[in-house]
């Protein structure tokens, strides 16, 4: 059973103002097949986590490790880390002129797969997830999240996430600016992935609302770039009464010095 | 390394204040136009632009004039002043219903309807030629025509084509140029009244190739011409295009892309001229340039003129620089003389790799080199997939392609001669191939003879991947 263990991640980005730590050391385990809920106020630094983890070339890992099953991810390009079995579904996906879905979805399982996937089932493949998740067919010839929806950006970011089939997922905030309709949809694919591959999931998100539909196994709290909490699903409902207030107004006594 | 950023300017000539001699309170004297008054006028508007199609009536070319001052003029010269033959020449073309092509005489009634040459080069073409090669669209059926050629030589010689559409008629033309060229020539384009014109001229003539011309489309009521510029082989290529919106509703569509690769210099004069009530222009010009001396130059003038009320007009340029040692130049001109305008907009950008979309790419498991094919393929062919004929795109975009190989292969050659070191990108670039640097819409005032000129010139010093 595959193992994503990140050790005392530190990480910080080039701003114009200098160098900014964004994680302070982060511990986590995910193994496959569990959910873990990533939770926290805006700024805590959850979104770096995933960009880190997906090897985004703006952050900078300066200690720590990130581990798959005792492999170094650190040292993997992006692609291989795709090839080594992580995904990332993002926040804001970005627009690519001229490079409709069907052609960038082929090359990307054409690149994981290392062969080009039988044509048939392929198709056959792309249409049932489509209609999965409620995407019209015109959706294949259309060029990649230009024009999209916010909604339809997500649904997107989740058909490759039961297309591409990986081992571990980080979801990036992927229930904001979604309406309830659009967030159940999306959530029954997270779901599918989840029983079909026995996928095992990072769901980074500012709202309890999402964990209604996808069952956490565990709940980590990130206050100021490292993990300040962690329970089972009832820390979610805790949250979602008392709000973050209590966390960030202890890291703010913490980061005050004594006798200031 | 951003996209750089466009430099505003008026259009308004800089006037050095000469400071009288003796001791005048400055303000006290009547103000004098210090040597004004021996300097030519500068050329105001783009439509009052000195127009012959006599060479001898244009002034010997400089180099310093507005539309070749960024053209290799030591190297057009032969075309410019030089003896050209214009006797007819081989093509290759297939009849089809509805489309016909015929050698006809300069004194043909079409011939100048549509333009009269503004350069001496393209004045140099209109005098040689002796006979026009006229292709006709008619019929209520759309049509197709391609023009075919490539067993030119490498002597100078001018060339004048005429493309008519005839009125409610509906086809597609495309010029396919390969092979040499030492060529200037005139293309006029003539779209009558609710006619659907699109001419696609594709210039993929060989290494030593050097083409110099001027398209003029003079567009009825109601018609609409739409236009592409494919220029991507040979080593000097300017291809000018302009179009006369001259009549009610009449709409211009005008379109380019383009590669230039090392020691390659493909230009682009574009030219709108509003000049009726209700019309409708796009211009949309992408280009990539690759390797050591590419060069791109892209002037896209817009003019709306005061008969030109409820005119919806945007015009935009993009160039990705995908090395070191490239040079584009990218200059929107919007000139406006009229308040009642539907919009009025243009963009220009130049700049690296977007390195979003690259993550993006990669972050699906395709490697570098692959992500990058994919998003300048994307990139280019956003406007090859607008022109609406799937085999002719189907064709470009494979030449597209094997353009990008070539470039891949030189720079991993460049990689293994080590002269770089750098085996991973460098550190998040925000360059954004997307992001307009200079868009000015609807800011009109209500007074008429406002011109509003914005150039932006992009010298893009480029990077290493």
């Amino acid at each position: 059973m595959a193992t994503l263990e990140i050790r005392d991640l530190q990480v910080s980005i080039d701003t114009e103002q200098g160098n900014k730590p964004i994680l302070k050391g982060v511990d986590l385990t995910i193994k496959q097949g569990e959910i873990h809920a990533v939770m926290g106020p805006n700024g805590s630094g959850k979104s770096t986590l995933a960009y880190t983890i997906a090897g985004h070339p703006r952050y900078k890992v300066d200690g720590g490790s990130i581990t798959l099953d005792g492999v170094e991810v650190l040292d993997m390009t992006v692609d291989e880390r795709a090839k080594a079995g992580l995904f990332l579904a993002m926040q804001y996906p970005v627009e690519i002129p001229g490079v409709t879905v069907a052609n960038f979805l082929r090359t990307a399982k054409t690149a994981l797969d290392g062969e080009a996937p039988a044509l048939r089932t392929w198709v056959k493949d792309l249409r049932q997830h489509m209609s999965d998740l409620k995407m019209d067919s015109s959706f294949a010839e259309r060029n990649v999240n230009e024009g999209f929806s916010g909604g339809e950006k997500k649904r997107h970011e989740i058909m490759q996430l039961e297309l591409l089939k990986p081992k571990f997922a980080i979801l990036d905030e992927t229930d904001s600016g979604l309406d309830v309709d659009a967030l159940k949809i999306v959530s029954e694919g997270v779901n599918r992935a989840h029983q079909s591959t026995d996928l095992g999931i990072l769901m980074i998100t500012h709202y309890t609302r999402i964990l209604r539909y996808i069952k956490p196994d565990f709940v980590h709290v990130f206050v100021d770039g490292h993990v300040a909490d962690e329970g089972g699903p009832e820390l979610a409902d805790q949250l979602e009464n008392e709000g973050y207030d209590r966390y960030v107004a202890a890291s703010a006594e913490a980061a005050t010095p004594a006798g200031a | 390394m951003s996209a750089t950023p466009a430099t505003t300017d008026t259009s308004t000539p800089i006037v050095e204040a000469a400071v009288p001699n003796g001791a005048v309170v400055p303000g006290s004297a009547a103000h004098t136009d210090g040597a004004w008054a021996d300097r030519p006028i500068p050329v105001q508007t783009r439509s009052g632009r000195f127009a012959s199609t006599d060479p001898a009536a244009f002034p010997a070319v400089t180099g310093r004039e507005v539309d070749w001052k960024l053209s290799p003029v030591q190297a057009l010269r032969p075309l410019i002043d030089g003896p050209l033959d214009g006797s007819p020449y081989a093509y290759l073309a297939r009849e089809t219903p509805g489309a016909s092509v015929d050698w006809v005489t300069p004194e043909h009634e079409l011939v100048g309807t549509a333009g009269t040459p503004e350069d001496k080069a393209s004045a140099n073409a209109w005098a040689s030629t002796e006979n026009v090669l006229l292709v006709t669209v008619s019929g209520d059926e759309p049509t197709s025509i391609t023009i075919g050629r490539s067993g030119l030589d490498t002597a100078p010689r001018a060339g004048h084509t005429v493309i008519h559409a005839k009125p409610n008629s509906t086809g597609l033309v495309i010029l396919q140029n390969s092979g040499d060229a030492q060529l200037v020539e005139n293309v006029e384009v003539v779209v009558d009244e609710g006619a659907h014109l699109t001419v696609v001229s594709v210039q993929e003539w060989n290494d030593s190739g050097v083409h110099l011309s001027s398209h003029f489309a003079k567009i009825g009521r109601d018609a609409q011409l739409k236009h592409f510029v494919v220029s991507l082989g040979g080593s000097i290529v300017r291809v000018n295009p302009s179009a006369h919106l001259a009549a009610q509703g009449a709409d211009a569509d005008l379109n380019g892309v383009y590669f230039a690769d090392a020691g390659q210099h493909l230009e682009q004069q574009v030219y709108v001229n509003h000049d009726a009530p209700n019309t409708k222009s796009r211009v949309n010009y992408k280009g990539a340039l690759q390797g050591d001396g590419a060069r791109t130059v892209w002037i896209g003038d817009v003019l709306i003129g005061r008969t030109a009320p409820g005119t919806d007009s945007y015009e935009q340029n993009r160039n990705l620089v995908l090395s070191e040692g490239t040079r584009a130049d990218s200059i929107p001109n919007l000139e406006i003389e009229t308040g009642d305008i539907m919009g009025a907009g243009h963009a220009s950008a130049t700049g690296r790799f977007d390195d979003e979309h690259l993550f993006y790419l990669e972050s699906r498991g395709i490697p570098e080199e692959e992500a990058r094919r994919i998003v300048v393929l994307g990139f280019l062919s956003e406007i090859v997939q607008h022109i609406g004929e799937p085999a002719l795109q189907e064709r470009l975009i494979a030449a597209l392609e094997a353009e990008l190989a070539d470039g891949a292969d030189a720079r991993s050659a460049a990689n293994a001669a080590g002269s770089s070191t750098a085996a991973r990108r460098s550190p998040y670039v925000d360059s954004q191939p997307g992001a307009a640097v200079a868009t000015g819409t609807d800011h009109v005032s209500s007074e008429p003879d406002v011109a509003a000129g914005v150039t932006g010139e992009g010298t893009a010093p480029g990077g290493t991947h």
